[in-house]
């Protein structure tokens, strides 16, 4: 599906695109700064992460047992639970329990697994109107896009963009600026959307195994109004979410708002662990949860991949990469972009259609240095190029099948295993390098000064000093 | 096929190369010493933009009353079985400048309309709030339904000051919530609020433009 050089091509439009560049450098420069006010003690930090990381990697090396343990506890409570291997098996469940109540309009809270499953294009074949009520999602909703950003799903955009869209977009809206009076008319008709709706869909930031406990935190108020007006709700989830224990959920909260927005903590922390009970006046009368797998059990299997699914889903990576922060998020044509896309994309759809997502990336390890739950990136980014090439050198994947790349390797691989056309190759190259036609080069030196060789080379520099080879 | 996705998932993990041993690190959250806690509570809850009122415990329903005289208030929800919904019913009785209260005193089903449209503010308990993170902590139930905190424009909510725990952690090891939680808990830090607009901050875009808290002295 991706074209051999797609992300270099579509980080080149996006790089010539002074207002998305704008955009993304005061969000990506607020989102850093808010976030280093959060964390003024180094120490308290590093501890809070190593208690992260240990929580999440914990989760990992029990996984089987501790969804198996949510299932019991969830159906105990009265949360009926589902498994999905597939984006399709997964879309299948909901389609058919939403079929099942002849529900006709669903309101959504923020979900990136529903959007990995495009679950709102599945439930539109079925003449399922499926509408996203966080704001940024209503707003790219409106626009026909995807989000860009998995916290901040619109910050592409800006405040002219918005405003345009909801004047066209919304009945008797005349065009403003003012972001109270946006925010109120998006209030307005997504209140009669959560009045009306069937049922309410949602994703889920932690599922706790021993209580049996959905875990999502919000800001708006949006996800708490769709998991509790409907009759029926139904939270998708990735099956690397759960964590064994309750007390496993305050340290993860002290680092996911915090590490994501730079908040000390959201607004709504919404702990949901069954449906409506006899005598009680609201929340939905069903709750079902479904576990995806969707390539998450193959990353699963490989130790030198399996830390990427520790990952909470803040978004701090993508916030400090210097390459997602200049390019954007759509660049990277993918569900999770930034570098936990880089590492999660290729394993989860193939590194034939998103290996090129895996060098899409200086290796400066920023992302590494502010997760809060300490997943190796770079070193995992590594392994993914590593993976992409096969021992021989010859080349595995097609974004690597370049004729002149392929040669070029071929003859680094000679002179380096032969000592004398190595040493030929110096010689050659000290002292006629420096006449190579720049143009050559042209690319390279049109932002750099073109490096010149040495007159001799090191091994020859320190003969003349001396120094023997022996 | 669900049978065969969930043996089939869980087969592919007992089979994948085990992890090593986790050694849990010994975190431990912050002390914050008790005569603190007010104050760190008031400090961190304010600066998400919630409003606190002390109160003495006999006059709140008057409190209330004055608090809310300059809002424009005129239909007030309240949860008739809840001992606060029951003392302000009996403290705002016959009073003619009182708003009208709302009793929450059916299904949801069959006051959608009323919830959604008919109110303009709503008042529920607290179990209780964390210092820490200026949370307040809500178990709605049968007695006081979760959209109690969530549909009107301005949510008031009453905490006792001696209810007031230092951090989440210490809080939900003193009361054992991993032996039994209920239904729906909530933690609410302020009212909602989005900064999806070009990071500008703006109040009350699904839940409550304004979060008043009335700590009981």
């Amino acid at each position: 599906m991706n074209s051999p050089t797609g992300f270099a091509q579509r980080a080149a439009v996006a790089l010539s695109d002074k207002s998305l560049r704008a955009n993304f450098r005061r969000a990506m420069d607020g989102l850093m700064e808010k976030r280093k006010a959060q964390f003024p003690d180094r120490q308290a930090l590093e501890a809070l992460r190593d208690k992260g990381a240990a929580i999440r990697a914990n989760a990992l090396s029990k996984l089987p047992d501790l969804l198996e343990r949510l299932e019991a506890n969830c159906t105990a409570n009265g949360i009926q639970v589902h498994w999905a291997a597939t984006v399709a098996e997964g879309n299948a469940i909901i389609s058919e329990i939403l079929g099942k109540h002849h529900a006709r309009l669903v309101i959504k809270g923020k979900s990136m697994v529903s959007e990995e499953m495009h679950l709102n294009h599945h439930l539109q074949q079925q003449a399922i109107d499926a509408i996203e009520s966080d704001l940024g999602e209503y707003i790219i909703q409106l626009a026909g896009e995807t989000p860009s950003h998995i916290v901040m799903p619109c910050i592409h955009k800006n405040l002219d963009q918005i405003a345009r869209l909801f004047a066209d977009n919304i009945p008797d809206q005349a065009y403003t600026e003012d972001v109270d009076a946006l925010t109120a008319a998006a209030r307005r008709v997504l209140r009669e959307r959560f009045a009306a709706a069937d049922a309410g869909l949602s994703g889920v930031n932690f599922a706790v195994a021993e209580t049996g406990t959905l875990v999502l935190i919000e800001n708006e108020g949006n996800g708490r109004l769709s998991t509790t007006l409907p009759s029926l709700h139904i939270a998708v989830t990735g099956i690397e979410k759960v964590v064994e224990s309750l007390s496993d959920i305050p340290p993860l909260l002290a680092l996911l708002p915090r590490s994501a927005t730079g908040q000390p903590i959201t607004t709504y922390v919404n702990m949901i662990s069954s449906p409506r009970r006899p005598g009680e006046k609201d929340g939905p009368t069903e709750v079902h949860l479904v576990l995806l797998d969707n390539g998450r059990s193959k990353v699963y299997a490989d130790p030198h991949l399996r830390d990427t699914l520790r990952c909470i889903r803040c978004g701090a990576c993508m916030n400090h990469c210097p390459v997602y922060g200049r390019v954007g998020g759509h660049a990277y044509d993918a569900v999770y972009p930034g570098p936990i896309g880089k590492i999660l994309m290729p394993q989860l759809d193939g590194l034939e259609a998103k290996g090129d997502l895996a060098h899409a990336s200086t290796l400066c390890g920023a992302c590494a240095e502010v997760c809060p739950v300490k997943i190796p990136i770079p070193d995992i980014l590594v392994h993914l190029r590593e993976e992409s090439v096969n021992p021989t050198g010859a080349v595995a994947h097609s974004h690597f099948s370049g004729t002149l790349e392929r040669t070029i390797w071929s003859m680094w691989t000679m002179v380096n295993t032969s000592p004398k056309l190595y040493r030929l190759f110096l010689w050659g190259a000290t002292r006629f390098g420096n006449l190579m036609p720049g143009r050559l080069f042209k690319r390279w030196t049109l932002v750099r000064t073109r490096p010149q060789f040495a007159r001799a080379s090191l091994h020859e520099q320190a003969a003349s000093e001396g120094f023997g080879d022996g | 096929m669900v049978k065969n996705a969930r043996s089939s998932i869980l087969a592919r993990l007992r089979m994948a190369p085990e992890s090593v041993g986790v050694i849990q690190p010994d975190w431990r959250p912050a002390v914050i010493a008790e005569p603190e806690r007010q104050n760190r509570f008031t400090t961190m809850i304010e600066a998400a933009h919630g409003e606190v009122h002390p109160v003495e415990s006999q006059v709140w329903p008057q409190r209330l009353l004055s608090i809310l005289a300059n809002r424009g208030i005129r239909r007030l929800l309240i949860a008739p079985a809840h001992p606060l919904g029951r003392a302000l019913a009996e403290a705002w009785a016959g009073n003619p400048d009182a708003p009208e209260l709302v009793p929450y005193d059916r299904c949801v089903e069959e006051m959608k309309d009323t919830l959604v449209h008919g109110i303009d503010a709503a008042l529920t308990g607290t179990a209780g709030a964390i210092a820490e993170t200026g949370s307040l902590v809500l178990r709605p139930g049968a007695d006081e339904p979760r959209l109690m905190s969530l549909l009107a424009p301005i949510h008031i909510a009453v905490l006792e000051a001696n209810a007031i725990h230092d951090t989440l952690t210490s809080m939900m090891a003193s009361q054992h919530w991993n032996r039994a939680m209920p239904t729906n808990l909530l933690l609410i830090s302020g009212p909602s609020k989005t900064a999806d607009i070009e990071q500008t901050l703006a109040y009350g875009v699904h839940g409550p433009k304004e979060l008043i808290v009335l700590i009981m002295e």
